[in-house]
């Protein structure tokens, strides 16, 4: 058993490319755990930085700067009254988030955190991410279907044409980031995610620089489509508060309702993940060949840990400018407690074993929080599009400018 | 990474995708029909990844999503749902279904006989790494004339879907 696990350790594939199946269990768990903790994370991120961007303070009761808030709303949502209509269509109703929620989870299996570090590297995993996240389109239809109401219907009748008219114009873009690594000095493209990252590698470029500008106007498209494809705003139309009270999920509540909570969130971070593995270098640190040399190598691999330690000063200055009054002191302590925390993975994270092993996982989810980020700043500042615009903007812009850029790659790829 | 408990997933898949084709056709209310319909295509999608075919199955999945959804938007907004539950669901043509049934039985019992003739002994083992790459020589070099009659027609099929949608071109 111990010889089991242990005979993973030396290996350079993932677990599911070595069989392991001890090893494999645990990158599920911790992907889970970290998936968890990453919405969690999301919640109060989202409300905090909206609320900021509108000139409000967000969230500030519970908790030290509002930071247990996100815990305190899981339980209100456990504990709620689950609700069914009684003109529902029972089975639907039921299966309709966990497919949902189990689409959404799915398609980290062939994420690449780094080399190694991914459940397993399947040599379709593009198509693969692509395939299962195009099924909980399934899931939101058949919310909207079996509520029996209007409002759920009309939202998922609008969530299945936009899904449906706005995976085109991501499929063309993925395409054209795929047609890239065919590219490279061996000469056969590949579609598994860890090969994507490794021909970037190889070519020396992020492909979203690659054939300036084709590469930037390629991921622009996917960014937007990614856009549509979740839900969220500016094309936020099948859950539009103003018209349609909550779109699909309207008649769900509780725990069913948080588990599209959760499954919309995951699915934004995976498709933020391809974005970051196809365009922009996926594991990879910020010019691994420009600034190449130990001295840089050191000085990327001690980021990871100075980014904790600045999070964990930030905290501190949060703890001073606390208000002195005896009934914030509970905060206060509990601020400081936080921000020792965080100082405290920072240190951890300084360690040499660690800080070899930590350093992909820490670009690759660097680069996924700047996608989270950029998410929250749309919803803050851009209006929501009509339905008519939405598809305007989907069927004659995104769809045309993707296969235009789909067949300059490959002419540029032939004649460069 | 040598394949575990191939014949169990075998066993497995297969049943799931003719129980979900049996419910397909004996549910009376037609959404079940199609989320029946998608969980047979799933399972058909995993027996081509046992069959050493991923791309195949990722095209599967991503086709049929699509094509269900489209089924399910085409039940949602064209049948009347009360009515089709209260409706008879089989139409009495039983002549026909039997001799349907009939040929099918003995084409099943040619195959078993005589298959050992008529198929190769063992699959040839396509390394599964360079699968995509196989299917892709085959479209665009072997079959390069039926692959382009294929997109011909299904370009004809959206003129045509046009033409008839909308009335003022």
């Amino acid at each position: 058993m111990v010889e089991y696990i242990k005979s993973y350790l030396g290996s350079s594939t993932t677990p599911g490319q070595a069989g392991n199946v001890f090893w494999a269990s645990v990158y599920i768990l911790l992907i889970f755990l970290g998936l968890s903790v990453a919405v969690i994370a999301m919640n109060w991120l989202e409300r905090k930085i909206l609320a900021h961007m509108q000139v409000r303070l967000g969230p500030m009761r519970v908790g030290p700067h509002g930071l247990l808030q996100p815990i305190a709303d899981a339980i209100k949502l456990l504990i709620k009254e689950d609700i069914m209509p009684s003109q529902a269509d029972g089975f639907v109703f039921w299966v309709a988030p966990i497919v949902v929620v189990i689409t959404a989870f799915t398609v980290f299996i062939v994420v690449p955190f780094g080399p190694t570090h991914a459940v397993t590297d399947m040599n379709i995993g593009v198509l693969f991410m692509l395939g299962v996240s195009s099924l909980s389109v399934l899931g939101i239809v058949m919310a909207g279907w079996a509520s029996n109401s209007h409002y759920p219907l009309m939202g998922a009748l609008r969530s299945s044409a936009q899904m449906v008219s706005y995976e085109i114009a991501m499929g063309l873009a993925v395409v054209s980031a795929v047609l890239m690594t065919s590219l490279n000095a061996t000469g056969t493209g590949t579609l598994s995610m860890i090969g994507i990252v490794q021909s970037q590698q190889a070519q020396q470029v992020w492909f979203a620089f690659k054939f300036f500008p084709l590469g930037l106007i390629a991921f622009f498209v996917f960014a937007v489509a990614m856009v549509a494809e979740t839900n969220r705003a500016p094309f936020d139309l099948p859950e539009a508060e103003s018209e349609l009270t909550a779109g699909f999920h309207t008649e769900y509540s509780g725990f069913r309702w948080s588990l599209f909570f959760l499954a919309e969130y995951s699915a934004m971070i995976a498709v933020s993940s391809i974005a970051v593995t196809l365009w922009l270098g996926g594991w990879l640190r910020p010019f691994p060949h420009l600034l190449s040399g130990s001295t840089w190598d050191l000085v990327f691999s001690l980021l990871p840990g100075a980014t904790f330690l600045l999070l964990g000063l930030m905290a501190f200055v949060g703890v001073f400018r606390m208000p002195k009054h005896p009934y914030f002191r509970v905060q206060t302590i509990g601020l400081a407690g936080f921000g020792v925390i965080l100082g405290l993975i920072g240190l951890l994270l300084f360690l040499p074993p660690v800080r070899d092993r930590i350093q992909d996982i820490f670009w690759f989810s660097a680069k996924v929080a700047f996608f989270m980020y950029l998410y929250i700043w749309y919803r803050g500042t851009f209006p929501r599009y009509r339905f008519d615009q939405l598809m305007k903007v989907g069927w004659k812009v995104l769809l045309p400018v993707g296969i235009g850029v789909l067949i300059l790659t490959a002419v540029a790829g032939v004649l460069l | 990474m040598q394949p575990v408990a191939t014949t169990f997933f075998f066993y497995f898949l297969s049943g799931l995708t003719v129980i979900a084709g049996v419910l397909v056709i004996t549910r009376r209310n037609p959404v079940h029909s199609a989320l029946a319909l998608i969980l047979a295509l799933l399972g058909q999608a995993g027996l081509y990844l046992m069959l050493y075919a991923p791309f195949v199955a990722g095209v599967q999945i991503i086709l049929y999503a699509g094509g269900i959804m489209v089924l399910f938007l085409f039940v949602i907004m064209l049948v009347n749902i009360e009515k089709s539950q209260k409706e008879e669901q089989f139409n009495k043509q039983w002549v026909v279904g039997i001799l349907a049934a009939v040929a099918l039985g003995v084409l099943f019992v040619l195959v078993y006989t005589k298959g050992k003739s008529l198929f190769p002994d063992r699959v040839a083992q396509l390394p599964e790494q360079s699968n995509t790459q196989q299917i892709a020589v085959m479209l665009y070099g072997n079959y390069m004339f039926t692959f382009e009659i294929a997109s011909l027609l299904l370009l004809v099929a959206i003129i045509g879907a046009v033409v008839m949608a909308k009335k003022r071109i």
